[in-house]
């Protein structure tokens, strides 16, 4: 049976208690913080099991990389704790399970992971990915399932991921650019601190957007504009990736507007929180969220993560923002197409609002 | 040729009538799994007086008259049982009149809900009808015959009472108006303050009589439409969460759906809410409403609400929905047949238990959707089952299974929906034998000679 490697010593020593003490949805001091702590070290039942909304944040506030939110996944599922209603994660768990079905491109030694979301046929085109599509895999066999995190279901995580890991590694893919973030997130992270052997070497497509950016450096037109960036849960997971976000920027003219909430204060796009804890909380964090970004001028709001993305477009739109995938905004920066541009079919109050006008 | 061939070509013009094989052949059968029986002509009247003249000749000759509208009942209603004449509808497709400020349209007899749908969306975009599930060809008066539902069930009931006036051809040819327009130029009601008619009529299958024009309710087209989906695993909640939404008088639709696949849906009971309103405050508050509506299902964790990604809204919101024909052809060979009793609510968890038997005991795919009718009194519940049209086993076997779901039915105290000639003996046997008596009487007196579909709502 995987075990994490959790090292309880480290919090024993640790006098900041950042994993608890910086939590923007749970507020508590360092004296109780401590207490709270080493009730989850210990498996007591406590608060912190109870009103985590799961935005992983704690895994990137611990300076031990000591895993405290894995911890918590851990202790909430033993203790029978449901973050979200049980019919949820049913629904998730069953959508995701890998029934044998899957597509593979022309799969060389560097390949694409699509890992199991559709919308990755639409952006996956043009001059960005010369060269290595249709090289490409995409399916719940290669689904990264780190989804399970929030529900509490990390022994989903760990009897799947090691055979996720080995069908990867059947296809002779010795390079896996990873489009989803929580892919990455999931190979250098997850199974890290669960000694999960990955085979292949995971590559987040930031940085793989980043070299091909440099490579395409005279086709480059900076676009001149001021971006507001929306952090992902699984971001938190890989925090040294947050430099490709400048360093893309950089290139292509984009300002990253240092607003409130971004960074370690990012707040979570909150569809999540919408499921597990209801409407009134998710509300009021995507309020707060992208009334930061008006206050600090974005024009657009760059998104990392098809889930966020899903979440904060209509608001977003509201507002006067203008929506837009990294991998889009890099076409656009090279004078392509944008491929996925927002269906007004789908949010339909702001239908009624732009046709109102 | 037949005398009857030309004197049905002398109604209708030679262009109209076929006594030839291959329409026989097509117009024998519907897409369900009754056995087909082929007519002898298939007509296409385009007027009520071509109609009236059809059903008279049919008097005089002693031969049946079906009329059909797109057949799409798939229990066999329209499968002419014993031969004769065939009266396909479609050619009269006109919408006559739209009645903006008192809220009817007025059809002709063989007119389609894709043919409202779109006049009314280019016309009158404020109105709407209640537009069923069905594909897009079926027929308004043929769907308000059988009783059928659509997307305004939940709030106004079965279609059926969305009508506000018919005109018919009586089994003798005898043309008579129905509702306030048999003494008034303004269809407004189908029978209220005078007795209501129309219960001679929908329902029956046309062996009463033939429906030439209709008038039905519209309603308003409220600017915003969205999409809630409620999650439960827990059967035996679904009556309380459908009754409660219903009793809201807020929301547009509510149908819950079970099936094992695709992988998404297995293990739940996957509640569509539909909201609807005229402004950004109206649907949130609508919104609110049903969460709050269900908050102790959320808060105990055996339910909740699912984030609707904008991608997903469209197929959500879509009338008709095509959810129906892409579970059709779930099955190599494309066919599927679903037995639909109206039930109690409260029912739910005991249909969906024998929903699973059956499929286990026939080795069946299956599929289940209850919609809420008129605010909870009642829903309709389908028992559906996928079958191969080239495998006669997989046949034979659901219709084995959908016998066994009309029976199961009418034992929990359900009334079995468009039902079959076999499913109609049920429930006659099982009526209360003036009831049926006066059943009798009334069709006598409509249809003296017995040319009205025969084989349909026939005692012995």
């Amino acid at each position: 049976m995987l075990e994490l490697k959790f090292d309880k010593s480290k919090c024993a020593d640790c006098k900041a208690v950042s994993c608890l003490v910086k939590c923007q949805y749970m507020d508590f001091d360092k004296d109780t913080a401590k207490v709270e702590w080493q009730k989850v070290i210990d498996g007591e039942d406590c608060r912190v099991l109870h009103d985590c909304v799961t935005c992983y944040s704690c895994e990137e506030y611990c300076p031990f990389g000591n895993h405290p939110f894995y911890l918590i996944v851990e202790r909430q599922e033993e203790k029978g704790i449901l973050p979200a209603p049980r019919p949820v994660i049913t629904m998730w768990i069953n959508q995701c399970q890998p029934v044998g079905r899957f597509m593979v491109g022309k799969v060389e030694e560097k390949a694409l992971s699509y890992c199991f979301l559709p919308i990755f046929n639409e952006l996956v085109k043009g001059k960005l990915f010369d060269g290595i599509w249709p090289s490409m895999i995409f399916g719940q066999e290669f689904f990264c399932n780190a989804v399970y995190l929030h529900y509490a279901r990390m022994s989903v995580i760990k009897d799947r991921l090691p055979k996720i890991v080995e069908n990867i590694a059947k296809q002779g893919i010795k390079e896996l650019v990873c489009l989803h973030d929580e892919c990455y997130g999931t190979f250098t992270s997850i199974a890290l601190a669960y000694g999960i052997e990955v085979p292949f070497k995971p590559i987040h497509y930031y940085e793989y957007l980043h070299d091909r950016l440099k490579e395409l450096k005279a086709e480059i037109k900076p676009l001149n504009v001021k971006a507001a960036y929306q952090r992902n849960c699984s971001a938190r997971l890989i925090p040294e990736t947050d430099h490709f976000v400048d360093d893309i920027f950089g290139l292509i003219g984009v300002e990253r507007v240092k607003r409130e909430y971004d960074g370690e204060n990012g707040l979570c796009c909150a569809e999540l929180i919408r499921m597990s804890k209801g409407p009134k909380l998710a509300d009021d964090v995507q309020k707060r969220n992208v009334d930061d970004m008006v206050k600090f001028g974005a024009e657009y709001c760059v998104f990392n993560c098809p889930a966020c993305y899903d979440s904060l477009v209509e608001r977003v739109m509201r507002a006067g923002i203008k929506p837009i995938r990294m991998i889009d905004l890099c076409k656009v920066a090279i004078g392509e197409e944008q491929s996925q541009k927002p269906a007004l079919e789908g949010m339909p109050v702001l239908k009624a609002a732009m046709e109102g006008k | 040729m037949s005398d009857i061939h030309e004197d049905l070509a002398r109604i209708v013009g030679k262009n109209w009538v076929s006594s030839q094989k291959e329409e026989r052949y097509l117009y024998g059968r519907d897409p369900g799994l009754m056995p087909p029986h082929e007519p002898e002509y298939v007509v296409m009247p385009k007027t009520t007086e071509e109609v009236q003249e059809i059903v008279k000749l049919a008097n005089r000759e002693k031969v049946p008259v079906v009329p059909k509208g797109a057949g799409l009942s798939l229990t066999g209603l329209v499968i002419p049982q014993r031969g004769g004449i065939l009266l396909d509808m479609k050619r009269m497709d006109k919408i006559l009149e739209v009645n903006d400020k008192a809220g009817y349209v007025i059809v002709e007899g063989g007119t389609t809900h894709a043919t409202l749908k779109s006049h009314l969306m280019k016309h009158y975009p404020h109105l709407r009808h209640s537009m069923p599930d069905s594909p897009p060809i079926a027929t308004i008066v043929a769907n308000a015959v059988i009783h059928g539902q659509g997307r305004l069930t939940q709030q106004h009931g079965f279609n059926s009472d969305m009508v506000s006036g018919l005109e018919v051809v009586l089994g003798t040819g005898e043309l008579c108006r129905i509702g306030s327009c048999a003494v008034s130029q303004y269809w407004f009601s189908k029978g209220p303050p005078m007795p209501d008619l129309t219960g001679l009529f929908l329902g029956w299958f046309g062996t009463t009589g033939v429906i030439t024009k209709l008038g039905m309710k519209l309603y308003p087209c409220k600017k915003i439409r969205d999409a809630m989906m409620f999650l439960t695993d827990r059967a035996d909640l679904v009556p309380d969460i459908m009754r409660k939404l219903g009793r809201t008088e807020m929301m547009e639709d509510i149908v819950s759906s079970f099936a094992p696949l695709p992988l998404r849906l297995k293990g739940n009971f996957n509640i569509l809410i539909i909201i609807t309103g005229d402004s950004e405050e109206e649907v949130e508050f609508k919104r609110k409403m049903a969460w709050d509506t269900l908050w102790e299902y959320f808060e105990s964790r055996d339910g909740g609400f699912l984030s609707v990604p904008p991608d997903m809204k469209p197929a959500l919101l879509a009338m008709p929905s095509k959810d129906t024909t892409r579970f059709a052809d779930t099955s190599k060979g494309g066919g599927f047949e679903y037995s639909g009793p109206i039930t109690p609510i409260e029912k739910y968890p005991e249909f969906i238990a024998k929903l699973e038997e059956l499929a286990s005991k026939y080795k069946l795919f299956y599929a289940s959707s209850a919609r809420v009718i008129d605010g909870g009194h009642s829903m309709m519940f389908s028992f559906s089952y996928t079958f191969n049209r080239a495998d006669p086993d997989s046949m034979v076997r659901v219709k084995t299974a959908l016998d066994e779901a009309a029976e199961f039915a009418l034992e929990q105290g359900g009334v079995i929906w468009k039902p079959n000639i076999d499913e109609q003996k049920m429930v006659m046997e099982r009526m209360d034998p003036n009831t049926l008596k006066l059943m009798m009487k009334l069709k006598e007196l409509l249809d003296p000679n017995g040319i009205m579909n025969p084989g349909n709502w026939e005692a012995k």
